[in-house]
Formats: C-alpha cells, structure tokens, sequence
C-alpha cells in the first residue's frame, strides 16, 4: 500500500497516495488543471507547458501532469500569471496550428479547440508562423496532416509504448521538429500495421483515416449499382454516444434503421459472419487438437494484429488460423452466395463495411481478399465516417425507431456480439470448440476470466475427453509482443507452448477501442462499451455460434461443412512476411489450403 | 649523457592545429636536426598558452620569449637567430599584455602566489599526453589520498566546506549535489562529465581538457568515490578531436598505471571512464538531455523529479558535474577546504576560467579569483577593448546576459551577479564595442535559440521561433513597439513554462538588451534606422 499524502490545493486539504501526480491530486479537490498533451492512458510527454501550475518552497512554476505530490505542498492552480502563461502557451500553439476548425475532421471532438475556447485564448496573439507541410497519404488507412500536429507525442508514445511498432518518431528539431515515419517515406511505407490508435488519442484532427465516404456515397446514389453493408459487432456500442446517447448503449436497431434511410440496398451484419468465423477457426482448433497441428493457435480477426505478426513475428505464421476475419468472411460471401442467391451480378455489387477499425481499409485492399473474383469487400467505413453520415443524411439518430436487417445474413447470436471487446473472440470460440469436441454444449457459457482489461488474460479450462486447456488473451500489441516472446521461448526451448489457443486484439480493448472508433476514445470508455456487449450477449436466446440457425443453413446451402473445400478458398487466407522498414510483403509464409 | 639547454614550447590546441602548429613543429624538429641541436633543445608540446586568435604560439625557455604567428617559413629564422645566436626575432614577439594573466610563465613567484591557478596550472607547462609529467607535478596524488586516508563522506564533506559550485552554468553546490547521490543503495551509480560545452563562444572545458586530462581524470575519479560509482562517462562534443584524443590517451595511461581500473591504489575502489562524442546539439549539455543522449536517445531534456541524482543514467544515481568543476576537486583535496574556501568570494569561492572574446586585444582564457571584476578581466587581462569604446560584453553565452558600462565593477561570481538577475553561466564573456548594434546582436542570439531548440516543448519550440520573427522584423525596419514589448512577455512566458533551461534563457537576453539599450532599440523601430549602419533596414522580407 502506497503512503498517503496530505496537500493543499488552493487551500483545499487533499489527501492522495505517494506518487499522485499534482494534476490527479487536484481533481481531488474538484479541479480541473487545463492541460492539453496529457492523457490519462498514457505517460505524461510534458510537452505542451499548459498545465503549470506553482507551490510554495520551489521557484518557478511546474507542470502539474508529472509534478509528484510531497507532503504538505501549498499549491496554486490559478493566479493571474498562470492564466496568462497558460493563455501565452494556446497562443503559440495557435500560431503554429492550422486553425481549420469547421472541416476538420476532429471539429467538436478537437482538444486544443476546446481549450482555447474554454480558456479564452485570442487565437490571433501571435502571428501566423507555420511551415506548411504537404499532407502524407502514402497509407491505405491513415493520413496525417502535419499542419494540424501540436507535437504532443502521444501519437508516438502509443506507437512506442503502447503497441511497440515504432512506425513513427519526431524527426528533426526546434521549429523543424516533426512527427515522420522513417527516411520520411510516409506511413505507407513503414512497418505501421493502421492499428489507428494514434488517430484515437490525436487531440486535434492531425490524424484521420483515410476516407470511403465519397465513394460510399456515389455508389448508393448510383442506381446501376447494387450497395450492401456490414456492421461491425464494436461499432453498435459505439455509435450512441455520438448522439447522447449514454456510453456503452448498444444501438443495433437504430443502426439498422439508419442505415435503411440512408439508403443501402441490403443490410447484413458483421456479426453473422463472426458466428461464421467461430466454426471455421474452431473447426480449425479442434482439428489441430486432435491432429496434433500446430499450436497454440492464434486468432486472426484483428488485421492490425495480422500485419504486426507478418512483420515481427512471421515465425507464428502457422500458428496463426487461416480464417478470414468475419469482415473478409462477408464479403466473400456477398459477391458468391449472395450474388447467386438473389440473381445480381457480382461486378454490380458494391460491397461495404462499417468497423470500429482503420487496418481492415488496408486488409480489404490486400491482394489475398479477392476470393469472390472481385475486391471481396470495396469500402471501408470506419465509425466516425459512419457517423458523419448519418449527421450528412439528417437523421435523429436517438430517436430512430428501431428496425430490422434485410436479410439472414445478418442473423447471429451473442457469441458474435462479444467479438467487439477484447477476450470475446476467445470467448466465442471456446464455447463453439468445446462443443465440437464434445458433442455436448457448457453448462455455463460464461468465461469471466478472459474479460475486463487486464493487458494479458488466462484461463484454464477443463475439457472431458482432452483434459486441462490453458488459453491467454492479449490486446494491445505491447502485450501481444510481451505474451508471443513468451510463447516463442517456450517453443525454442521445449518444442511447445503452455497455451493451446491464443486472441490476440491490436488495440486495447479489443475493437472497442479500435482506431476507428470516435476521437479521444480512453480505456474506461472502451470498457464500458465492451460492458454494453457482454449484456447484449446475455440478452440473446442463443449464444453459441454452432446454434445460428442461418450458419447451419449456409453450411447445408452452399459451403457443405467447416473446413471444406469450398469453405477454405472462400474463408481462410494465407500470410506474408513483411519488411520491418517498409511494411512490403518479403515471401509468404503460409500457403492457400488446395493451391 | 645530453644536456638540455634549452626548452621550445609549442601549443598544440585546436586553433593552434588549424593555424599549423604541426608543420611548425615538424620544421622545427627538421631544422634542429640539421643544426645538430636536437639533443640540446627540446621540443616539448603543450596545452594552450591561453593567447587565442594568434595562429601558432611557441615559448622558448628558459628566455621566457613567446612568438605568436609564426609560420613554417618563420622557423629557420628563429633558430638561426635565437637559439644559435640567443637573438629574439622581434617581428614575432608577443607583446600583448600577458604578464598578468594567471596561465603566463612571466609571472614571478610573488605574482604566483597572488594569483592562483587551479584548473590550468599545468596547461601550458607539462605534455599533456605525458602521464609522468602528470605525476610530477603531484597527478594522483590527491586520489592516492582520497582513497588511503578519506571515507567517501569525508570528501564530500570537504568539498562541500570547500564551497565548490558547479561551473557548468547554474552554480549548483557541488557536495552537495553529490550527498544526494551517495547515500542511495541503487546500484550502479554513474558519475557523467559533462564536456558538451556548447555555450556560444565558451571554449573554456576544451583547453582544460587539452591542456591537463589527467586532472579531470582525477578529480572524476574522486567524485566517484565519493559517490560510489564504477563507471563514468565523458560528453565531449564530437568537434573536440583533440580533447578526446588526449583524453583518450589519458584513460589509456592511467589504466596502465593502475590509476583507473580495478582496486585503485588497493583501497578496493573500482573506477573506470569512457568517452562518449556528442553530435553538436547544444541542448546536450542540459544535463537530462545529455543522459538521453548518452542512452542513445533523442537529446530532448527529461522532466524533473526524478532528478538525475536520483534516477538518471539508464534510470540509475547519475551526478552530472562540468568539466571545470570536476577539475577543482583534486587541488581541494590535495590542499584542503579552507584553502580553497580562502579564495574568492564568500559565496562563490575558487576561481573561474573565462573565455575572452569579440573586441578585445587579446582574446584567450583566463583563470581569475570567483570575485574579480568584469573590468579587470576586460582590461588588466584581455589587454582593452579594441576598435572602440566599451559597449557591453554578453556574460554567459547565449544563456547569459548583457552588461553595460555601469556594470563594469560589478564582482564576477554567482551571487554579485546575481543581484542583477544575470549569470555567470558556462564563463563565456564576449565584448563588443560601440561599433556594434544590439538589434543585430540580440537577433543573432535569437536565431541561435531557434535553431538549437530540441522542439519537444511547445513553449520553446514555438516560442523561440516567435521571438526569432519579432528580432528580425525590427532588424529589417518592420517592428513595433508592440513587437518589442511581445518579445519582452513573451520570453518571460517562456521563463516559466518552458521545459528546460534552453526556453527559459531568452529571457535574460532580451530583458537585459531592453534594460540597458532601449533606446537604441527603439530608434530601429520608430526612426528605422540602424545607427551602426549594420542592419538591414530596407524591410527586407524576414523569415
């Protein structure tokens, strides 16, 4: 336990634990310092100077977001000299900013406008001093608008310290300083896996993905074409607060009805597929078990994870599942079965996603996800671009009645809503997997273990028949290369792992914090979002996979039975080896099953 | 058996290099030979003889007559004339005013003892790549001391009694800032030498380090002790070729002597040193900064707490000291706290070696008593301010801050200068005459700041590039009063929101410009003249 310390916040008696930041005491004492790079996910880079405060017996001012509590300290958060040098500090960062406020993408989310706004800040104070440099589009995902960028550093501290890709660094110094990827050769040619958790915790729209929305758009208003969509399962607990709604509300029935108004063709959903992707990776699990293939096996739903294995983990290839990713799963489906089924010619179906996430722009450009004979899915949407539009298409979001999808592919059960939060795909597959080696369901299909935050989960599960199975999740890929450096001594070592199956989520939280989830998304809201999962799921009848009435059927209908022929060359895929400098594919590294 | 008759001194320093001191020498050495005087006079090479912007400066003892300029063509000359015919070659005599300043070999022994040399009293006299002339002059002895009859709180008791501040620039109580570290059980400890000398027109740490390694080898070798450490690290600025090679050579040696290494002197005490080059980004020598550096990082300064000494190097105890300060410790030890504490002022005891340059006669480096006035340094020492009447000199370098006129007797140490919210900072004091314009000069220091900003903070980063924009619009005829009084809240904004030092020191500059020269500022911005006709008042565009 951790000393208590006493202090005084403009003469209000606190009471904090040793090493308490003054900013964090403060809140203590109901204040709020104004501070603009901290964030209270990640270590403090000191940068901005916004959040000085003074204390007596130390001359100068402090900056209160690293500035540890001591016994005793009289601190002053407010005088007049610390509201002008606060004022001083916005002013320079205006002037070195391009106000561009009303078509930013970050407009009402943005930090440094609200502050300014909030403090009072005369944005001409300083004059107009910005070196203008050109925007990098080199990435499929993500672009970044270097005169929007305050160099706070948090983008590069969650690319360093957080996910451990090291894609980007600031580069050069004083009024030259910038964010850049190496050899300054953009994100796109970088070992960036378009995770977008830097775009998250971007205070201002410096970072933003790249947009579908045009495009989108275009296609629903071309009557030549025929536009379907798929929505993630983290999106539907994230699109509510957009619009007032309390955070963690899930909104699938407004979500259907939304998109129903703006005018897509056929609505599916992404949960469907998921479903679809539990009897593919779990038929695959159970296989490997009994089989003796390798393991542990990894999941592969998240395709920042994917392009992070390929680049500094290629030696898991293998052990990697070959499942498509349930949006990749869809699509497939959307322009073979569904394109037969309803009598549409696939080259006229327009094919759309609407995920909580920047990689899958990139994973469904990759050249392995045309299995239909076309691009498998067209355009990617992420939520902030979904919620513009629904903002552009005039819609009462809150009050939407609620509706229903188009059609059986979007059927799915609460296995597949869990998806969305990290520990839910393990969860999902579980319940289907033992299933499948048992031929008898869980009588509690509840695996507390692999929720909640925790950066690395484990769970040891007795299965009759098989004996004790230890699984692990990881999310966030600081703990993903924190859990597989593990695993990779073990399998140097002694040939095989402790863990049979391994989820693996890019971002923190699972798709719930995902990279396209609205700006300034923290951990405590991804968790309650994931909270407003887990009770959707214990809301269904059904919460297995195997028991989705429309997956049977589509087994019966068109794909036979998990794992066939037909399933693998529309559902699995293979991997590549990727450059750690410039992200290319080097070799590949698995094989297409029957290629 | 030879004889020696006589001794030929010859500088080797870096401007010394690049005036051509080593074809100098070489002709030199020829020419002996030839005469056949090789075994009688010696050539005997030397740290800087503190004459700086002088080409190559040779003493030949014991005439006690130093030539400055001279060329390879000048060589025959010399030793036709002087050493075979004992004729100085007046041409190439120098007749500045060297007979007072505390590093000459005029002095007599009475001046000796007034003056007191501590940090360069070797240079200039012994080779210093020469571990044995080290040790002749009593080198290691007061680590043979420190180890065989001193406990590591015995020294840093001394050197805190002694009053030794640190000489990097911030004066910080040097025991003390090691009694912070000493006690820690945290192994390893690092004890790190700042040489990143970076201050404009300080050169001071480089001579030292030329002149005399074996003394900072010492004194760092001390200071470990005292603070438990095994490993220490030099920063020198990768442009010092010569202080690293000799410095170099110096770690060599004394690991052949058993003087750095494993059980120092038997005592048990392990201690060895190894260098490390900076880059050239003058935000290195913030202490922080320099530990990132030295991890291999980007130079960008840390947030303090933790402090250094707390968690610093690779997160371990890591006392940051400057060249000059670690430099002291050996003759504090050696001949004890009051001794030491009996020079200088109260507050500011030893001595201080000064950079002298811009419009003086005789530039060079100086070591003086903590205490001695700027007027005395600029006239008794630098031979008078050539070109013109005294303007101001800048004390401190970039960091520092202008002195005027009415500033000329004011004590040079840390707390006299205080009183007038200046510095002495890293020791750099550049002179400038009434030929010069402060708007330029002011400008200058500004686009410096800009440039050498590490851009981590958005005070300084944004900041000093602001206050670049505002210098140069009165420069080029386009300021205003508004411009001017921005510039004055401006730095002082920056003075406290900065991260580090580099944002903070604006705003001595231009407070003091503004202080002692407001009107000269002014004319450039409401009559839009420079009246030293050196800036450009044609409202050219600025940047």
């Amino acid at each position: 336990m951790a000393e208590m310390v006493k202090l005084y916040i403009d003469g209000t008696e606190v009471e904090v634990p040793e090493g308490t930041t003054i900013l964090n005491a403060a809140k203590e004492a109901g204040k709020n310092i104004p501070t603009l790079c901290y964030h209270q996910d990640l270590p403090p880079t000191a940068a901005c100077g916004v959040c000085v405060i003074e204390y007596e017996g130390r001359p100068g001012m402090q900056r209160a977001c690293c500035t540890p509590v001591a016994p005793g300290m009289k601190v002053i958060t407010n005088s007049k000299t610390l509201r002008e040098r606060r004022k001083a500090v916005i002013g320079l960062i205006l002037s070195n900013h391009n106000v561009d406020c009303p078509s930013c993408a970050a407009n009402e989310k943005c930090e440094l406008q609200k502050l300014a706004n909030d403090l009072g800040v005369d944005m001409h104070m300083y004059e107009k001093i910005l070196d203008h440099r050109p925007e990098d589009k080199t990435s499929v995902a993500i672009v970044r608008d270097p005169d929007k960028c305050i160099l706070c550093g948090r983008c590069v501290t969650v690319c360093d310290e957080i996910q451990t890709v090291h894609a980007i660094e600031i580069a050069d110094r004083g009024f030259d300083a910038h964010v850049d990827t190496a050899f300054s050769a953009g994100m796109g040619v970088s070992p960036c896996v378009n995770c977008g958790q830097c775009i998250v915790y971007c205070p201002t729209g410096a970072l933003r993905e790249q947009s579908h929305l045009e495009a989108v758009w275009d296609a629903i208003l071309d009557p030549e074409k025929h536009v379907v969509v798929q929505e993630a399962p983290a999106i539907r607990a994230s699109i509510g607060e957009e619009f007032g709604m309390e955070i963690g509300s899930v909104t699938v029935g407004k979500m259907y009805s939304a998109l129903k108004r703006i005018g897509f063709d056929a609505i599916f959903d992404t949960n469907f597929s998921a479903d679809l992707t539990i009897m593919e990776e779990g038929t695959e699990l159970v296989q490997r078990i009994q089989k003796g293939g390798k393991l542990p096996l990894i999941t592969s739903c998240s395709p920042g994870w994917v392009k992070f294995m390929e680049t500094f983990f290629p030696n898991l290839g293998e052990n990697t599942s070959t499942a498509k990713s349930p949006q990749q799963m869809m699509g497939a489906l959307t322009k073979t079965y569904y394109a037969e089924k309803s009598g549409i010619d696939p080259a006229k179906i327009v094919s759309v996603s609407i995920m909580p996430c920047t990689a899958k722009k990139f994973e469904a450009q990759r050249p392995e996800m045309r299995d239909s004979g076309y691009q498998d899915v067209d355009y990617v949407l992420t939520t902030r671009e979904f919620v513009r539009m629904i903002r552009e298409a005039g819609l009462d979001f809150k009050n939407l009645p609620e509706e229903k999808p188009y059609h059986a592919l979007a059927d799915y059960t609460g296995a597949a809503t869990i998806f969305g939060a990290t520990g839910g795909v393990m969860e999902a597959a579980v319940r289907s997997a033992y299933y499948l080696l048992t031929k008898k369901d869980m009588n509690n299909v509840d695996i507390k273990p692999v929720r909640g935050m925790e950066g690395i989960k484990e769970a040891e599960l007795e299965i009759p028949g098989v004996g004790k199975v230890k699984v692990a999740v990881a999310h966030g890929l600081g703990n993903a290369r924190e859990l597989l450096t593990k695993v990779n001594k073990q399998l140097e070592e002694t040939g095989k792992s402790e863990y049979v199956f391994i989820e693996i989520m890019a971002c923190p939280g699972g798709c719930v914090g995902g990279g396209g989830q609205p700006y300034g998304s923290s951990i405590a809201m991804r968790a309650r979002r994931g909270e407003g999962l887990y009770q959707e799921d214990s809301s269904l009848p059904k919460r297995c996979s195997h028991h989705n009435e429309a997956i049977l059927n589509i087994y019966k209908e068109f794909l036979s039975e998990p794992g066939s022929k037909k399933a693998h060359k529309l559902l699995h895929t293979n991997y590549v080896e990727r450059s750690v400098v410039s992200g290319d594919a080097v070799r590949e590294i698995t094989h297409k099953h029957g290629h | 058996m030879s004889l020696i008759t006589k001794y030929v001194l010859i500088s080797i320093d870096e401007d010394t290099l690049i005036a051509g001191a080593r074809k100098v020498e070489t002709e030199l050495k020829r020419i002996l030979e030839e005469l056949d005087l090789s075994r009688e006079i010696m050539v005997v090479e030397t740290g800087t003889m503190g004459i700086m912007g002088k080409g190559v400066v040779i003493l030949i003892q014991p005439d006690d007559v130093t030539y400055v300029n001279v060329t390879p063509e000048d060589v025959r000359e010399i030793a036709n004339e002087h050493l075979l015919k004992g004729r100085p070659v007046k041409r190439l005599e120098f007749t500045g005013k060297i007979d007072q300043s505390v590093i000459s070999f005029r002095e007599t022994a009475q001046e000796l003892k007034k003056q007191t040399r501590v940090v360069l009293g070797n240079s200039g006299l012994i080779n210093p790549e020469s571990i044995d002339e080290y040790i002749a002059v009593n080198g290691y002895e007061a680590l043979g001391k420190a180890l065989t009859e001193h406990k590591p709180e015995e020294i840093i008791d001394i050197v805190k009694k002694s009053g030794l501040r640190g000489r990097g620039g911030a004066g910080f109580p040097t025991g003390l800032k090691w009694s912070f570290t000493a006690p820690l059980k945290n192994k390893p400890k690092y004890l790190v030498c700042n040489a990143d000398e970076g201050e404009p027109g300080t050169f001071k740490d480089r001579l030292i380090m030329e002149g005399d390694p074996h003394k900072l080898l010492e004194g760092m070798a001390i200071a470990a002790y005292a603070i438990g450490a095994e490993k220490g690290f030099i920063y020198i600025r990768g442009e010092y070729t010569l202080s690293i090679n000799r410095t170099q050579k110096a770690i060599e040696d004394a690991r052949k002597y058993g003087l750095l290494g494993q059980d120092i002197f038997g005592s048990g005490f392990s201690f060895d040193v190894e260098i490390k080059k900076g880059a050239g980004a003058y935000v290195c020598g913030e202490e922080t900064a320099l530990i990132n550096s030295l991890e291999g990082g980007r130079g960008n300064p840390r947030v303090k707490p933790p402090f250094p000494g707390v968690q610093g190097l690779w997160q371990q105890p890591t006392v940051v000291n400057n060249v000059e300060t670690l430099s002291n410790v050996p003759a504090i030890i050696l001949n004890g706290a009051d001794w030491y504490k009996s020079i200088g002022t109260e507050k500011s005891s030893g001595t201080k070696v000064y950079t002298i340059l811009g419009h003086v006669h005789n530039p060079g480096l100086i070591e003086v008593e903590m205490g001695t006035t700027l007027r005395d340094i600029i006239y008794k020492y630098a031979g008078g301010v050539k070109g013109g009447k005294f303007k101001c000199a800048l004390v401190g370098g970039a960091a520092g801050a202008f002195l005027n006129e009415e500033m000329l007797d004011v004590r040079m140490d840390y707390d006299h200068l205080g009183e007038y919210k200046a510095v002495l900072g890293s020791g750099a004091i550049l002179v400038m005459n009434e030929e010069s314009c402060i708007v330029d000069m002011l400008r200058n220091i500004l686009f410096f700041f800009k440039h050498e900003s590490c851009g981590k903070c958005s005070p300084c980063r944004i900041g000093t590039a602001q206050l670049y924009m505002l210098a140069d619009k009165i420069y080029s005829g386009q300021g205003t009063d508004e411009d001017l009084d921005q510039m004055l809240t401006l730095s002082e904004a920056m003075s406290t929101t900065a991260l580090c030092a580099l944002g903070q020191s604006p705003y001595l500059v231009i407070h003091t410009a503004d202080k002692f020269f407001k009107d000269e500022i002014e004319e450039h911005i409401r009559r839009k003249v420079c009246m030293k006709d050196i800036c450009r008042m044609n409202g050219a565009e600025h940047k």
